[in-house]
């Protein structure tokens, strides 16, 4: 994991919220989204509005997606506050070389197989930056990445 | 437009959630880019594609669309109708091409604004 990350998910974790925890498993595309499906429903079934459940959990499936197409899955995990919801995606895949140039909507280093299963057009990171209020991107190469996206209630 | 017309335009075949076939949608968008519908698409509650995963489900609950239509006779799996059967998305099936389809859903009435 990226130096630095760690303590910023201990405060998450110190603070009074609801947490939920997903593993994504990176070696079947068929369960690609399933954890923000489920999120969805927690998030639903909490009472937040429409929009805010909608952007939140668009932002956890661009993310989850991009995890299992690229990194080999990871941890995804949900923290619930009275007026923010917070993800956080963690994966220990080879890292984003060029961040600025992975947030250009339409570049993408997904395969041909990818694209053919419907994703990989470079709309992903653009997407959840889009849907968020703030977006924090820790990346090192070789090591993994931590995506923490908050949307505010 | 109510689904069960969606079907009937389309001389397709309800495959899931017929119980919600009464329902009305206003208005419906066609890709096989998963990425493109998350990116641009804005209240529209019917997808149209030729693509077959797990996948265009989940899109179209994130979006909270309630109606998928596999064009070009495209037949989801058992496992893509149990996912829409939890998500509560109604699954259509037509052998019409996607050009067709949605000119045809077009020409019914059901454009591509929501709201407007």
């Amino acid at each position: 994991m990226p130096a630095g990350l760690q303590a910023k998910r201990v405060n998450e974790l110190d603070c009074e919220c609801l947490s939920y925890r997903f593993e994504v498993d990176g070696s079947n595309f068929t369960t690609a989204g399933e954890a923000s499906v489920q999120v969805k429903r927690i998030l639903r079934r909490i009472g937040f509005p429409p929009e805010t459940i909608k952007r939140a959990s668009i932002a956890m499936y661009e993310g989850e997606i991009n995890m299992v197409i690229h990194a080999g899955g990871g941890i995804a995990e949900l923290f619930i506050y009275e007026d923010k919801i917070v993800v956080v995606l963690t994966d220990h895949g080879p890292g984003i070389a060029d961040v600025a140039l992975a947030m250009k909507e339409g570049y993408s280093t997904a395969p041909d197989n990818i694209r053919a299963l419907g994703f990989g057009a470079g709309m992903g990171l653009p997407n959840m930056k889009r849907y968020t209020d703030i977006m924090d991107i820790q990346t090192a190469l070789g090591k993994g990445t931590v995506i923490t996206m908050t949307v505010n209630v | 437009m109510k689904i069960s017309e969606i079907a009937s335009i389309l001389n397709g075949t309800i495959l899931c959630c017929e119980e919600i076939s009464g329902e009305e949608v206003f208005s419906a968008c066609g890709s096989d880019m998963m990425s493109d519908v998350l990116a641009y698409v804005k209240n529209q509650a019917v997808l149209l594609t030729g693509l077959v995963n797990p996948q265009v489900i989940r899109t179209a609950e994130m979006m909270d669309m309630k109606c998928v239509v596999f064009v070009r006779n495209k037949a989801p799996s058992d496992e893509i109708l149990a996912i829409a059967r939890q998500s509560g998305i109604a699954v259509i099936k037509t052998a019409y091409r996607m050009y067709e389809a949605c000119g045809m859903l077009y020409a019914g009435g059901l454009t591509g604004k929501a709201g407007e």
